[in-house]
């Protein structure tokens, strides 16, 4: 798997988007650099779930050893290149920077790791980590995402032999196919995934387990499995007139937009229907790809909405607008089943009041309130339980499950996280295998 | 990864980062913290007479931001009993046995270094580096920088040192002398194994303009300290590299000292001539973990350069220090502005104009030359203006025959890389020595000229 990046499409409606955070200049760099007080038991880093020594690499960058900052960068994290570019760092490190106290900017500190980071990826770089012999133990990984690419990936390089297993045709999960393009497009997830996979990372593309290979198997084989299969489809509103065309999952909408819609697809009036961060996504992307109109719909109040602040800020600043305390109950369509609005009725709690019904016209509704389970992979390996939400049980501080030989980590045991806590996940476990007598 | 380990004089170090002789190496349970921390060796806080000190004792210059550019300090040596100071190197080398310790050492009468020094080496010293350096306090009582400023008396103290030492004696020097040099033979001529260099420079650091003190503050009094950090380095680095080119002075290794904050100066240090590098300041400031990225990032740097050990980058950059006399004078370079790199700030323009040389303007006009320029006729003005991509119409040009190329518009340009000096070919080699030989040193316009 060296040159992942082919398996795309040229021509992808993401590629239209502009880079909202572009990559520093060396000078950029190391005035923002220069910056950093380095704090000692730094905020910074508490904040951080991968506990990356943010103020080493930033003190890196101003000495001039870039490479040294980004290996300390991917000794905490070997996702360090997209979670630079996808971590909210307004709620994270930068948000507890010390400047905040004091009323200034805050460190850019996603745009530093990614100027260290990005540069460590660059084609012909010696490797930060040179593979260590073969230790002759083995892993598999179920799902190709953040979680799982960590797991491999650190034990790769200490000399495991890790092979994942992934049913789409492309490695990367939510990182390949669900950031805002923004921020991250597919062909940057799949340059640092072919990074990884220097480490000496096998892939099983287009293999489902408990379909084309079992559970069993993989207990049989490995040494170890870890469970890293993110979330399921996305979840229904359960409303007359919803299943057609003109409604889709958010999801599945952006999944289209980064890797199958063509860049010349025009967008008409969207409503999102949902008060996340992916409902936002869906909204600024669709707003900045030149929809005609952009409407987030929730059945809430802003201040109950689970999304980001300052995503939503950004968003109605490129022409998102919010409607508030509204609680979809049809999707209406014309005799030809064309879509022309979502009828909404005033929500009180968020729930609807009787006889307040009105209709919002557009062309596409997408949804946004969540995905479900993937309860199914649970029966393939003995031991391993769901709690009552359907997440997979596992220790928050090691990952393992039920079942000793399997671990699990990322949005299947959190409900839905950052790609940081997903990271976080899979090399906790790594490490705790790792700790393990081989 | 390349080979940092180094041999000073036979005391054989894992790297060459030492703390120097100051507040961070003050005590075993310190100097431990820092072995741990990457270390490779200290130079321990200056053994002798336990001393009392004063209260306050540090104050700094802070340049825009940036706190601490330079230190100033009126502390002395040790305070505490050399018996227990010498039970902690005892300790420390026990327990690191890997790791360098110096005994930094400051006393008067022959028979005073005889003692000391046997009770350091008994203790287990590596080494030890005599303090004729400290120029406040100590100095007025006979010792620390009146002994360096004295070529004799540093001679002979050396000279008594290593009757008595069996391990190896480094000098460390004053900067406050008028050649360095003259004191770095003075040293070899004693017998010295090595050098250390420089130590704190004699200063006034700033005045409490309500209290009508200097700083550091003793109540209503001060007195002169010794000022150290980033801003004194390029003084140590003319004092080393005057130091590795010397053939007497040259014959020893050399310990550079002043204001090394990370790898980078560390390597600057170390491609003039210097063996190990010490470090107060930036551990003053950062800690001790700051020693990961200098171990780091010189190890980036010889792989990326190909050198296999750090002593192949030792003393690389001491051949092209030369006289001036022996610089190219037919070397020509001229200043380039990245248009689109330019933010339009214009700082470049005002700096040529009333500190060089006149030679960079605005607008889309041809402009007047300044009555004393080397070309007749107008600057003029690039067709079509350059327009930048965030500047505008605000990007300077360069009126590139009268540019002397002398670097300043760069050095006020706050945008990295947006301004460049390129050179100019074709020029004939020669230097000012090369004019004085052939009897061509007399230009126009002299004193008795008119």
């Amino acid at each position: 798997m060296n040159d992942l990046v082919s398996l795309l499409k040229k021509d992808r409606l993401e590629t239209q988007l502009p880079d909202k955070k572009p990559l520093y200049g060396e000078g950029e760099a190391k005035a923002e650099a220069e910056r950093c007080l380095y704090c000692v038991d730094a905020p910074c880093v508490k904040a951080c779930p991968t506990e990356i020594d943010i103020p080493t690499f930033i003190k890196k960058i101003a000495s001039g050893n870039v490479r040294g900052a980004a290996r300390t960068i991917f000794e905490q994290n070997l996702l360090g290149y997209s979670c630079a570019r996808v971590c909210p760092v307004e709620v994270l490190c930068a948000g507890d920077c010390v400047y905040n106290a004091w009323g200034r900017e805050p460190i850019q500190i996603g745009r530093l790791q990614r100027f260290a980071t990005e540069a460590a990826l660059q084609p012909g770089q010696k490797m930060l980590f040179p593979p260590k012999p073969k230790n002759g133990r083995k892993v598999a990984a179920v799902g190709a995402g953040p979680a799982s690419l960590a797991f491999c990936g650190h034990l790769a390089a200490e000399g495991f032999a890790a092979t994942m297993y992934e049913r789409y045709a492309v490695p990367g999960g939510l990182n390949t196919w669900g950031i805002a393009p923004y921020k991250l497009l597919a062909s940057d997830s799949l340059a640092e995934i072919e990074w990884v996979g220097k480490m000496g990372v096998d892939y099983r593309m287009g293999v489902e387990i408990g379909k084309d290979v079992t559970g069993q198997k993989l207990l049989d084989e490995y040494e170890a499995v870890f469970i890293g299969v993110g979330l399921g489809e996305d979840s229904k509103l359960g409303v007359p007139g919803e299943d057609g065309p003109g409604v889709v999952g958010a999801v599945e909408w952006i999944r289209q937009m980064k890797l199958e819609k063509p860049a010349s697809e025009k967008l008409g009036r969207v409503i999102v229907v949902g008060g996340g961060n992916t409902a936002i996504d869906v909204a600024r992307e669709c707003a900045l790809l030149g929809a005609e109109d952009v409407a987030m719909v929730y059945r809430r109040s802003k201040a109950d909405m689970s999304g980001y602040a300052h995503e939503l800020e950004a968003g109605r600043k490129e022409g998102v607008r919010l409607v508030e305390n509204a609680v979809p109950v049809a999707v209406v369509r014309d005799a030809a089943g064309k879509i022309t609005a979502l009828r909404v009725a005033k929500g009180a709690s968020g729930k609807a009041v009787p006889g307040t019904e009105h209709d919002l016209p557009c062309d596409l509704v997408a949804l946004a309130i969540g995905q479900s389970k993937l309860c199914e992979i649970a029966k393939q390996f003995p031991g391993v339980e769901l709690d009552d939400k359907g997440r997979i049980v596992a220790d928050p501080k090691t990952g393992q499950t039920g079942n000793p030989k399997v671990y699990a980590g990322g949005d299947c045991i959190n409900g839905g996280k950052e790609v940081v806590n997903a990271v976080a996940d899979g090399r906790n476990a790594a490490r705790h295998l790792l700790a393990k007598k081989g | 990864m390349a080979d940092l380990s180094i041999d000073f004089c036979g005391i054989k170090s894992p790297n060459p980062f030492w703390l120097a002789s100051a507040p961070p190496a003050n005590s075993g349970e310190q100097v431990m913290r820092a072995f741990d921390a990457g270390w490779g060796g200290a130079v321990w806080k200056t053994l002798g007479d336990p001393i009392m000190n004063v209260s306050s004792r540090f104050a700094a210059v802070d340049l825009g931001t940036y706190k601490m550019m330079g230190l100033n300090n009126i502390e002395l040596i040790t305070d505490r009993p050399l018996s227990v100071n010498l039970k902690e190197i005892y300790e420390v080398k026990k327990r690191y046995p890997k790791n360098v310790v110096i005994a930094s050492l400051m006393t008067e009468t022959r028979d005073d270094w005889r003692v000391l020094i046997k009770k350091c080496e008994d203790a287990g010293a590596d080494g030890l580096e005599l303090n004729f350096g400290c120029p406040h306090g100590m100095c007025e009582r006979g010792m620390g920088s009146s002994v360096g400023q004295e070529p004799k008396l540093l001679t002979e103290i050396t000279s008594w040192t290593k009757e008595f030492a069996k391990t190896p004696v480094l000098v460390k020097l004053t900067p406050n002398t008028g050649d360095i040099v003259e004191a770095g033979q003075a040293a070899v001529a004693g017998g010295c194994d090595g050098i250390s260099l420089i130590n704190t420079i004699k200063s006034i650091i700033g005045i409490d303009l309500d209290a009508m003190v200097p700083y550091p503050k003793v109540g209503k009094q001060s007195t002169n300290g010794g000022y150290c950090g980033p801003a004194v380095k390029p003084i140590a680095l003319h004092m080393v590299a005057a130091l590795a080119r010397d053939a007497q002075a040259g014959k020893v290794p050399i310990s550079g000292i002043g204001g090394v904050s990370n790898w980078r100066d560390a390597a600057e240090f170390i491609a003039l001539g210097s063996t190990s590098v010490q470090v107060c300041t930036a551990v003053m400031h950062y800690g001790y973990r700051i020693v990961e990225d200098m171990i780091d990032g010189l190890s980036e740097f010889l792989d990326a350069k190909g050198m296999k050990s750090v002593s192949e980058l030792r003393g690389k950059a001491v051949g092209a220090y030369e006289e001036w006399g022996d610089l190219d004078l037919g070397h020509k370079i001229v200043a380039k502005i990245d248009k689109d790199k330019c933010i339009g700030c214009q700082l470049c323009v005002t700096a040529c104009h009333d500190g060089a040389h006149q030679c960079i303007f605005t607008g889309a006009e041809d402009r007047d030359r300044p009555p004393q320029a080397h070309h007749p006729g107008k600057a003029k003005a690039p067709t079509p203006l350059p327009l930048g991509k965030h500047a505008g119409d605000r990007v300077p040009w360069v009126d590139e025959p009268e540019c002397v190329g002398c670097n300043l518009c760069q050095l006020v340009c706050p945008v990295s890389g947006c301004i460049s000096m390129e050179e100019v070919p074709g020029g004939k080699r020669e230097t000012w020595n090369d004019r004085v030989r052939e009897g061509r040193d007399k230009l126009p316009g002299g004193i008795h000229e008119g």
